[in-house]
């Protein structure tokens, strides 16, 4: 791996108000390039663990570090172009129902600001990888939930995000669909980004023979290579 | 320059993108739009008014006349000289003399009082010089004005018919007053409509707002297409505002012009014209955006992803 990694979390702690302690004490590492699955029971930290990254929450103790930047100094003004360099995929797409699936995965790159012209190319580009070329001018309604999640990863993906972070993509889909999904996500961590999956589907894990961190209450228990006997 | 470029392709995106949702809503934003069209054209009627009755008051005003009666004995050269001598005077604009034998004949000419007058031997009238002091002179200062004239040799009698113009002078200003005070709980009415009608739509899209700022939506680009439905809004609130002024004008111009020729009177019923109609736009934009601008920052901040 080598240099600076691209996302460092020190005695890392969260605890929610009310007093329930969704992470205590984590550390580890994720080197630039690297494909990480995020492991444990539901509950066990991980959904917390990436929204940090995002700052979509903010610990409660330690450093998050993203790209060698101490996030605890990082501005609300300057957490829009944080997230832009973070693809964010979600169980549930959170995809704008009353768009196109053109409109949909155009978002991230009218937000950046880039010409009509451009914006139509990447978009295209970017749902052809995921399979859905054909699809640009229908409704998310209209789509299966594995397409669904297709659009979302494109819209993830469509800035060329150096950060790819997934939570559960594959919780409501059949294992033929999970594992299209997954492989998916190797092609785009195959061309340099970084890429971060928590899910709990261990089978599927165990043939894709990654980094797996594993998560209990909170803490983490294991750092391994799935697939490799110990 | 690129960047710049891209600023304003986004702003165009954002007002273009406000106007569209708006006209995709047409009914519901057509009425919000009339509620604020309605709380312009009260204002903007009121002052159009208040415009005409100074325009009109003014010509009273320069009607303003002070008359100076002088002794019966006074021959004719030394009140032309007195006359000339006061048309020289820092306040008076210009004198006029009416001689005994002028004033008898207008007498004459209203008629009537001509068996009256054939009773009489000699000419009973005064000599009359009628003094037009400067326009605009306030109120105090025609009053020292006459007390001034008062005082000189000859001088018999001065009148001014002073408290009608002091009176309509203090009329102007209260209903002035009233005006503006109206004007500003109506400006109010289309700050909190417009804030209101902001505050919903901000709710209706909650949902696209989260996903944006997941996305890194900076908070300017959330705001601006709320910031443009604002400016949209008090834009058709301010045409829809002139359109009813105008009309209500056009429905009224045909007695006041028939009032106008009876009083030999100036225009009366002005309309707004270029000026008037640029301003009522303007105000109602500004307000808009006022309003909208006083809801996203007070709503969206609450709308943050989790």
């Amino acid at each position: 791996m080598g240099g600076t990694p691209i996302i460092r979390f020190e005695q890392v702690s969260k605890r929610y108000p009310g007093g329930h302690e969704a992470l205590s004490g984590l550390s580890f590492s994720i080197g630039r390039g690297e494909m990480v699955f995020l492991t444990g029971h539901s509950g066990a930290g991980k959904s917390t663990l990436l929204k940090l990254i995002p700052l979509l929450e903010r610990p409660s103790s330690g450093q998050v570090l993203v790209a060698g930047v101490d996030l605890a100094h990082l501005g609300a003004r300057r957490i829009p172009y944080l997230r832009r360099r973070i693809g964010m995929i979600f169980q549930d797409h959170r995809l704008l129902m009353d768009r196109t699936v053109f409109d949909n995965v155009a978002l991230p790159l009218v937000i950046v600001g880039l010409s009509h012209r451009e914006v139509g190319r990447r978009v295209r580009a970017a749902l052809d990888k995921v399979g859905l070329l054909g699809k640009e001018r229908v409704y998310p309604v209209m789509l299966s939930g594995g397409e669904q999640q297709r659009v979302g990863i494109a819209r993830a993906v469509v800035t060329r995000p150096p950060i790819l972070l997934a939570d559960e993509p594959t919780g409501n889909l059949d294992p033929a669909l999970s594992e299209e999904i997954m492989r998916l996500f190797e092609q785009f961590n195959r061309v340099g980004m970084t890429t971060v999956i928590a899910t709990h589907d261990l089978a599927l894990i165990e043939r894709m023979r990654q980094r797996n961190l594993v998560l209990r209450d909170g803490r983490l228990v294991e750092d391994r290579v799935a697939g490799v006997a110990a | 320059m690129n960047r710049l470029r891209a600023w304003a392709a986004d702003h165009v995106r954002a007002g273009l993108g406000a106007l569209g949702r708006l006209s995709r809503t047409r009914l519901a934003s057509g009425m919000t739009a009339a509620v604020l069209g309605i709380a312009l054209a009260l204002p903007t009627v009121f002052m159009l008014l208040l415009q005409n009755i100074e325009n009109a008051a003014g010509d009273w005003d320069r009607g303003t006349r002070i008359s100076l009666f002088l002794g019966v004995g006074l021959d004719e050269p030394a009140y032309r000289a007195m006359a000339d001598e006061l048309a020289g005077h820092a306040r008076i604009r210009h004198t006029r003399v009416i001689t005994p034998e002028e004033a008898l004949e207008e007498f004459r000419t209203l008629g009537r009082m001509e068996a009256t007058l054939e009773l009489l031997d000699d000419n009973p009238l005064p000599p009359l010089i009628v003094v037009t002091p400067q326009a605009e002179l306030p109120a105090a200062d025609l009053e020292h004005l006459l007390d001034e004239l008062r005082g000189y040799e000859g001088v018999e009698q001065a009148r001014l018919d002073l408290e009608w113009v002091q009176r309509l002078q203090a009329i102007m200003e209260l209903v002035r007053r009233g005006i503006w005070l109206v004007a500003v709980l109506l400006a109010l009415t289309v700050v909190l409509v417009v804030g209101n009608t902001t505050r919903l739509a901000i709710e209706n899209r909650r949902e696209e707002i989260v996903i944006a700022k997941l996305i890194g939506a900076t908070n300017a680009f959330i705001r601006r297409p709320f910031l443009y439905e604002g400016i949209w809004y008090g834009l058709g609130g301010g045409v829809l505002a002139v359109v009813l002024v105008e009309a209500g004008r056009a429905a009224l111009v045909g007695p006041a012009r028939e009032l106008s020729r009876l009083y030999d009177a100036g225009p009366l019923l002005q309309g707004l014209g270029a000026g008037g109609i640029g301003w009522v736009l303007l105000c109602g934009m500004l307000l808009g955006l006022l309003g909208s601008w006083l809801a996203v920052g007070r709503h969206l901040s609450a709308v943050e992803p989790r």
